[in-house]
């Protein structure tokens, strides 16, 4: 272990003799890889004057089906959803094991990142106000898709026999599909997976976030750190280093605990910023509903904005990807279903209250003051937001960042080791080569532009909702029986409540 | 029916203190005990997606740890004097699952060894006595 922080730090030394256009450099290198990935991952059809990612269409058509499928689980399903949370249904017995809320506050801290705060301003950019409508439509749609992904997660997880559990889709693909007897697709199916996330966890769930950790970092600083994003990736992957391989849980447990009052804190204050602009609250609100329809002045008009918002939501709340679904899956229960209904809350907290918030704090300075941003973009422009009305928020704003950041890392960390293991095996020595690996890039995302980034991180995520929604269309006739035999039993007392 | 004594265990010298001081009260009243060693746990805490994968293999443990260092070599030596003794492991949060556990075996007097924490200790975490004393619906003996 010694050694290995001997490495980082000569590292660090040979670096620092080198610096000048080291940033560049890895730019202008990793560059055309990524636009050549975004091409094709993100093939488009055009329509009517759009282009039309196939992946969001895929995404959103599922939405739609899990939605209507499932009767409307995600309004159905919301108050029973709340009163497991609270643990009214906990069996006494089950005393010491992972509780709902658990499960829940997890998958949350998971994914409420950079994305709710810097994810939000790029849709808004690119697809005008009026993306914000759909991206709360799809927020709400992806809450049925969550629930169909977390109860299979549970339904069919790993208990080894030391345990310790371990599920997610690679193993709902493989044994959901072999069930149905079609044993060679599901194994092909599960590794595709399973390749799918261990890389796109090198993106989203890392390289995104580090470079938005220190875009923000930068620019509170006021450019001090310039050309140095090499050392600010060289210092976060140590931290990570530090918890994932290094085993220093009471870093991780900090951030753990820190990350939902942190999250309570900026809604809090994105709360009083808008109603300190209260007088430009109904323009910005008719904004949001008149651009959802005309999409004025985004290339690709209302399709345009909807195609923005669409895949803005699934960036930020995950739904149809099923990383939440491998955190979801440590829950000993005997009702699968119990998790996914918990599991609807995320996008809900996720992307219909936090990216709402963003949204509206963005949307009521663009009425003040249309050019407020100047040439910000991502969290700076949220950042400029918060600052025209407390000019010391962006350093709060930049901190809350950086934990974002590094909690959807530390949690992207084990997705993605879920994913190697997987198809590598649980040997240790295996588990360090990923870790490594996660580590690295986590340096990377602090030197490349953030365009690419978006590029890489977008087009490996949705790589992995091909084979995970194709799964689960073959899968929602169980889940569905399971959820009406569910609710019967609900309804005819044999589940009782406990409190 | 015999009468029931809970003792709060927790492998601490106060806790061995009250234990000793409520096997004492049995063999005078003839009472039965209840040998109770709570776990602090929180339903509501976060954790990593890696302690959640590890919880339930570190509930066997933490389980068996309180049975094999704590309970069972108490159970022993009260079991030869011809004590009737039951032991009890729980997670939860320490007073309130302490209560309910007396609740549920229809103790009818508790015991518990005072931990003598700071002043400011007592202040931030409170005192799991203290808020024994306060709440419980039988009596409580605090044993120094």
């Amino acid at each position: 272990m010694k050694r290995l922080f001997y490495i980082l730090g000569v590292l660090l030394c040979s670096v620092t003799t080198a610096q000048a256009g080291i940033d560049e450099a890895i730019n202008s290198a990793t560059a055309p890889i990524a636009s050549f990935i975004g091409q094709v991952v993100f093939f488009k059809i055009p329509i009517f004057g759009a282009q039309l990612p196939v992946v969001v269409l895929w995404l959103v058509v599922g939405a739609v089906f899990f939605t209507f499928y499932m009767g409307f689980i995600n309004l159905r399903g919301f108050k029973h959803a709340i009163e497991l949370v609270r643990g009214d249904y906990a069996d006494p017995n089950s005393h010491g094991e992972v509780s709902h809320f658990q499960a829940l506050a997890t998958a949350v801290s998971g994914t409420v990142g950079i994305g709710n705060i810097g994810g939000v301003a790029v849709a808004v950019t690119v697809g005008g106000p009026g993306a914000t409508f759909w991206l709360i439509l799809a927020g709400f749609l992806g809450m049925s898709t969550k629930f169909v992904e977390c109860t299979l997660g549970v339904k069919y997880r790993n208990e080894f026999e030391d345990g310790h559990v371990s599920g997610g889709p690679m193993y709902y693909l493989r044994q959901g599909f072999s069930e149905r007897g079609m044993e060679g697709f599901g194994k092909f199916m599960g590794t595709f997976y399973a390749i799918g996330i261990f890389i796109g966890a090198l993106g989203i769930g890392n390289m995104f976030q580090s470079n938005q950790a220190y875009v923000q970092l930068n620019s509170v600083s006021g450019g001090a750190l310039d050309g140095l994003g090499w050392l600010v990736g060289l210092i976060l992957a140590a931290v990570v280093f530090s918890v994932i391989i290094g085993g220093i849980k009471s870093i991780a447990r900090v951030t753990e605990k820190i990350v939902p009052f942190m999250a309570i804190f900026y809604c809090l204050f994105a709360i009083i910023v808008i109603l300190m602009n209260a007088h430009t609250l109904p323009q910005a609100i008719s904004n949001i509903f008149n651009g959802a329809f005309t999409g004025e002045g985004v290339a690709g008009g209302a399709l345009g904005a909807m195609i923005i918002g669409f895949q803005r939501a699934v960036f930020s709340n995950e739904a149809g990807i099923g990383s939440a679904s491998i955190a979801h899956s440590a829950v000993r229960t005997d009702e699968p279903i119990t998790e996914g209904i918990v599991s609807l809350l995320e996008p809900f907290i996720d992307t219909i209250v936090i990216c709402t918030i963003t949204a509206l704090v963005i949307g009521t300075a663009q009425v003040a003051a249309p050019d407020f941003a100047g040439d910000a973009q991502g969290v700076a422009m949220t950042s400029a937001a918060f600052e025209r009305e407390f000019s010391w928020f962006p350093i709060p704003l930049a901190f809350a960042a950086l934990l974002f950041a590094f909690s959807t890392m530390i949690s992207w960390s084990y997705y993605g080791l879920k994913g190697w293991t997987y198809l590598f095996g649980e040997s240790d020595r295996g588990q360090t080569i990923y870790k490594l690996i996660f580590c690295a890039f986590v340096a990377l995302g602090c030197v490349v532009q953030l365009g690419p980034i978006l590029d890489i991180s977008d087009a490996l995520v949705f790589l992995i909702c091909v084979p995970n929604i194709l799964g689960l269309y073959f899968l929602a006739p169980i889940v569905k029986r399971e959820m009406n035999s569910y609710f019967a039993r609900i309804k005819s007392g044999e589940i009782k409540k406990f409190k | 029916m015999a009468n029931k004594i809970l003792v709060a265990l927790d492998g601490s010298d106060g806790s061995k203190r009250a234990l000793s001081a409520a096997a004492q009260h049995a063999r005078l009243t003839d009472s039965d005990l209840v040998l109770a060693y709570v776990i602090d746990w929180s339903p509501y805490s976060f954790h990593t997606p890696q302690e959640l994968e590890e919880r339930h293999k570190r509930r066997e443990s933490e389980i068996q740890r309180a049975n094999d260092s704590v309970l069972n070599p108490e159970l022993a030596a009260l079991q030869a004097e011809g004590i009737k003794v039951e032991t009890v492991v729980h997670h939860g949060k320490i007073a309130e699952t302490l209560l309910e556990l007396g609740d549920q075996q229809g103790v009818s007097q508790i015991y518990i060894g005072r931990r003598g924490e700071s002043r400011m200790h007592t202040m931030i975490f409170g005192s799991v006595s203290a808020a024994l004393v306060q709440t419980s619906s039988v009596p409580v003996t605090v044993v120094p």
